[in-house]
């Protein structure tokens, strides 16, 4: 039982990486700020929810899980926010985002 | 041991950020990647916590998000209104702060 | 749940000193009054501010989200990983778009949590949240297609419903 929660954390913790890893890619190549938004939204979401479930996994039932499922929610809750208010603040700025316009129109 | 390999990997994404805070080019750019560097920065400290067995880091991680938000959501509203909310005096006012 | 804004207070305090207790962990009596001081004084200070109403302390949401935050979860999983397809791909396929349209909610609260799951869903982010609708920052058509068709914005008005 002990190896299978091991095993498991491992793998969570390996998927945050890699969500992690990704989001911070995109962070460098996307081009322009709302782009960039979406990357850095990967990392805030599913990196930070698998690294703490894989290590709410290893802590077992205890204070420290419940610490990690408050940092998950606060996370979760001031993500939107804070990208909501970048976005509005740098449309305020006058930064125009980028935009793709196809053949059918919209 | 895994938890050695996520803290590079957030270690990674961390110089990543810090690289396009660097590269801007607008000043949003770098508050994007500022804010993506504090809350790696969360995830960093808890990771931390438990490969040296002390998990009293989580409580600093809770704070530094804390401080991480308000500080993004304060640095944007400057940005925005130029001030962080003395926006002229009020009707009621009579002295200025 | 009660709408009277004593009954609320009263929720929120009891949630607070869970969360001292559980926070701090030493049981002594000099620290269990300190906690209740502090709990007394936020308390105040919100009522003050006049925050505990319907949208501050929104208990009658709280079933509702149960169910709807493990759905949320797995959406925000799928669009993760096309997110992530998008960012490995050499030729960097995106298709970034800015589209007006409207939610069906009723509330403020709802409006809110409905923009807050569009943004949180990586794909798509809102920009803009006025009377008139909201104004949505799409990375690639499907990102917007997901949106368009319709399930989140149902199931928020599901939520905000069941009080």
């Amino acid at each position: 039982m002990e190896m299978v929660l091991d095993y498991l954390s491992a793998a969570l913790l390996l998927l945050g990486s890699f969500f992690v890893v990704i989001g911070g890619i995109g962070v460098l190549r996307m081009p322009d700020v709302f782009t960039r938004m979406h990357a850095a939204g990967l990392t805030d979401t599913m990196g930070s929810f698998f690294i703490l479930t894989g290590l709410m996994l290893q802590a077992g039932i205890s204070g420290v899980t419940l610490r990690l499922i408050m940092i998950l929610g606060f996370l979760w809750f001031t993500s939107p926010v804070a990208t909501h208010a970048l976005a509005k603040a740098a449309l305020h700025g006058k930064v125009e985002p980028i935009e793709h316009e196809d053949e059918e129109g919209h | 041991m895994m938890v050695v390999g996520a803290s590079i990997a957030v270690l990674v994404t961390m110089a990543m950020a810090m690289a396009r805070a660097l590269l801007g080019p607008t000043v949003y750019d770098r508050v994007l990647a500022v804010n993506m560097f504090g809350t790696k920065t969360v995830l960093t400290i808890a990771l931390i916590g438990f490969f040296t067995g002390r998990p009293e880091f989580l409580d600093l991680a809770l704070a530094y998000g804390l401080l991480n938000f308000i500080g993004t959501i304060a640095v944007l509203k400057f940005f925005q209104f130029g001030s962080l909310g003395a926006s002229g005096p009020h009707p009621g006012e009579t002295e200025s702060g | 749940m009660t709408q009277r804004p004593v009954a609320r207070v009263a929720g929120l305090c009891l949630l607070w000193y869970a969360m001292w207790l559980l926070m701090s962990g030493h049981y002594t009596n000099l620290l269990l009054s300190l906690g209740a001081a502090s709990v007394v004084g936020v308390a105040l200070l919100v009522t003050r501010m006049l925050l505990p109403d319907r949208e501050g302390a929104p208990f009658h949401i709280v079933p509702g989200l149960l169910f709807y935050l493990p759905w949320l979860v797995v959406e925000v999983f799928k669009s993760n990983l096309a997110v992530a397809r998008v960012i490995l791909s050499p030729r960097l396929p995106i298709r970034p778009r800015v589209v007006d349209f409207q939610g069906h909610q009723k509330t403020d609260l709802g409006r809110f949590i409905y923009a807050n799951s569009i943004t949180l869903t990586p794909g798509t982010i809102t920009v803009r949240l006025d009377a008139e609708g909201f104004r949505i920052h799409a990375l690639t058509g499907e990102a917007l297609d997901g949106t368009e068709e319709g399930e989140m914005d149902r199931r928020v008005c599901r939520l905000e419903g069941a009080s």
